[in-house]
């Protein structure tokens, strides 16, 4: 949607061969992928696998140990965090506890990115920000209260209002499902779906919610043993010759996912 | 060369060019708020060279849209790219209400006066019935002294009594020391330099002492007691106490509180002594009364009831202390910044209560002539 001095073709994300240790720990041992731009590319894998780690190396919070991650091109390294460099406002970050700063309202977090890096008139700065919290189904009245009076789920509409907000190309969601009930779930997996085809998103998310996986994900990649253990849609990924991967898909939870996405796709088809 | 947005009107025709995305926002704005829009009905905005758009850039669509005086529902703009036309739909559908938000903040005064009375209000009865509650749970301690958890009584003692020795020592030295230098250029003039004894023994021994003492208790225990319940309370910590059947006052109130009733007079007789042996050194340096002259003269000129006057309410001061810090723990609601709050609340109200009650006691013992 926006014209990006990048080459189109170009993935958005490359990841070469990272390594990652935490002192004695390993916790990947050489991964690369590349992520597409357009595409919902979710990052998977058993607890404490690293999804996070990968994710947090990715936008350049933590240094990989070895190995070199491009977003946009750009070397990772080169992002130090906090240096406002230009291509923060290229992407943004929800997190698993939503990371809202705890003494501004809703739409005072909401409206923080664009105080911070444009010039735009309080006025505007306004509308977009309600516009913001409508497009993530927020009831209006919700803008003037503080993070901890919103519920779970609300704050995690809010963390994406606020990861929004300035109408990045990459979205990065940090477990956006984890701990809420299946409805909510799939209202935000929606949610992120309409957002993505509404602003031209490419959308990094972490999750081991299968549900998500089957409904919204273009390709996933399965972490395990320090590893990339298989990347590729979910239909082939259930294919998989990995006895890891078969299990994650193939459990009683993983089918009955499965399953329910089969069905979807049905009434949606018909 | 990023692409430039424009608007421009031409007759009735509204021309918008170029990429309506943020970067351009601020001079697309100015540029919109200086057009004057024609006075007739059928406007056509043409749209056909906009070639980015986002957020932003709709709802600025949408306010020139708007701002057309009779502009109908029919002039949709023309040549508009189906993903703009959807975004430009979505923002015109949530066109936010303003008077949802001045309702919720509530813009009259008279609002909020009542709303802060009544906050105080709550707050007023919120304490008192802490205080009431760590009354019976202390009542309870002292009939059945079983209950009371002494390992953790005792760790407090430690951490807030035998580990503020040295800065409680320090401190109290540099007082008597600057009482004594004070004292001795007055004393000096009369030829009464003796006197410095009275003057350094009383003031110390009766009122600065356990003042300095309960004031840097305050800052250095009541902010932790109010710091660490307080995140207990976020980290669901106090609700997972509360559902096993402890009651928080018995674990966490009363071993603080009993901790500090037995250190701070501790304390403060450590802090008498270091106090006076600083006042004792600057005697000798600019007085020249000697060690044995000050000490026998201290037995004479300072009654003890000036040493257990001091003494007697620092037990008082603790209690208030304690009780305030672990208040104001348990008064945190929210999250990180609560938590600041409270513990500044706990610091602040614990040093004026111990003033207060320091005040007030001055007064009552002149009364009763002590």
């Amino acid at each position: 949607m926006k014209p990006s001095a990048t080459n189109i073709d170009r993935p958005v994300i490359e990841v070469d061969r990272v390594s990652t240790k935490f002192g004695q720990a390993v916790v990947h041992e050489s991964i690369s992928l590349s992520i597409r731009r357009g595409e919902i590319f979710a990052i998977a894998g058993g607890n404490g696998c690293g999804k996070t780690t990968l994710l947090r190396e990715i936008i350049g919070l933590i240094t990989p140990s070895a190995g070199t991650i491009r977003l946009f091109g750009l070397d990772s390294r080169k992002l130090e965090m906090g240096d406002g460099h230009p291509v923060h406002r290229r992407f943004g970050v929800m997190f698993q506890q939503g990371g809202l700063f705890s003494s501004l309202t809703l739409a005072e977090n909401v409206a923080v990115p664009l105080r911070e890096h444009t010039t735009l008139s309080a006025g505007l700065i306004r509308e977009i920000v309600a516009a913001k919290i409508a497009m993530v189904d927020l009831p209006p009245d919700s803008a003037v209260k503080y993070p901890a009076e919103l519920s779970g789920g609300m704050r995690r509409r809010a963390a994406l209002a606020r990861a929004i907000v300035m109408d990045p190309e990459l979205l990065f969601l940090d477990e956006p499902t984890a701990g809420l009930d299946p409805i909510v779930a799939a209202a935000f997996d929606e949610l992120v779906l309409s957002l993505k085809r509404l602003l031209g998103l490419t959308v990094v998310m972490v999750t081991h919610d299968l549900d998500s996986l089957w409904e919204i994900a273009t390709r996933v990649a399965v972490l395990g043993r320090g590893t990339v253990l298989g990347i590729g849609t979910m239909q082939e990924l259930s294919q998989s010759n990995d006895l890891t991967v078969r299990e994650y898909f193939h459990g009683p939870r993983g089918r009955a996912a499965r399953e329910q996405a089969v069905r979807n796709g049905q009434r949606r088809d018909a | 060369m990023k692409s430039q947005a424009a608007i421009s009107i031409e007759k009735h025709v509204i021309h918008c060019r170029g990429a309506w995305t943020l970067p351009n926002l601020v001079q697309l704005e100015r540029q919109i708020q200086t057009l004057r829009w024609p006075d007739v009905s059928d406007v056509q905005f043409d749209t056909v060279d906009v070639t980015a758009m986002d957020t932003g850039g709709a709802l600025l669509l949408q306010r020139c849209l708007k701002s057309i005086p009779r502009n109908g529902q029919g002039s949709a703009p023309r040549g508009l790219r189906p993903e703009f036309a959807d975004l430009l739909e979505k923002v015109q559908m949530q066109r936010p209400r303003p008077e949802q938000g001045a309702a919720a903040r509530g813009a009259n005064w008279a609002e909020r006066i009542t709303r802060v009375v009544k906050a105080r209000q709550a707050a007023a009865l919120r304490a008192l019935a802490f205080i009431g509650e760590s009354t019976i749970a202390f009542g309870q301690a002292l009939v059945h002294p079983r209950t009371i958890r002494w390992r953790a009584l005792l760790r407090f003692v430690e951490l807030d009594g035998v580990r503020a020795l040295p800065i409680t020592g320090l401190l109290t030295f540099l007082v008597g020391i600057v009482i004594a230098y004070q004292g001795a250029e007055q004393l000096r003039k009369f030829g009464t330099n003796i006197f410095i004894v009275d003057l350094v023994g009383i003031s110390l021994l009766r009122e600065i002492a356990p003042l300095i003492v309960a004031i840097l208790i305050a800052g250095r225990s009541g902010s932790a007691y109010a710091a660490e319940i307080g995140t207990m309370k976020v980290t669901e910590e106090l609700d997972a106490v509360r559902t096993l059947g402890i009651s928080p006052m018995n674990l966490l109130v009363l071993p603080r509180a009993l901790a500090l009733v037995i250190a701070l007079p501790l304390l403060t007789v450590y802090a008498d002594a270091v106090g006076v042996f600083g006042g004792m050194l600057i005697a000798l340096g600019e007085l020249n009364v000697s060690f044995v002259e000050f000490v026998s003269r201290f037995e004479e000129a300072v009654p003890v009831r000036h040493f257990l006057i001091g003494l007697g309410k620092a037990p008082f001061f603790a209690a208030l202390i304690a009780l305030v810090g672990c208040y104001q723990g348990f008064q945190i609601r929210g999250g990180v910044d609560d938590v600041g709050r409270h513990t500044t609340i706990s610091v602040v109200q614990g040093i004026f209560l111990v003033i207060v009650f320091d005040a007030i006691c001055s007064i009552l013992l002149n009364w009763w002539d002590l």
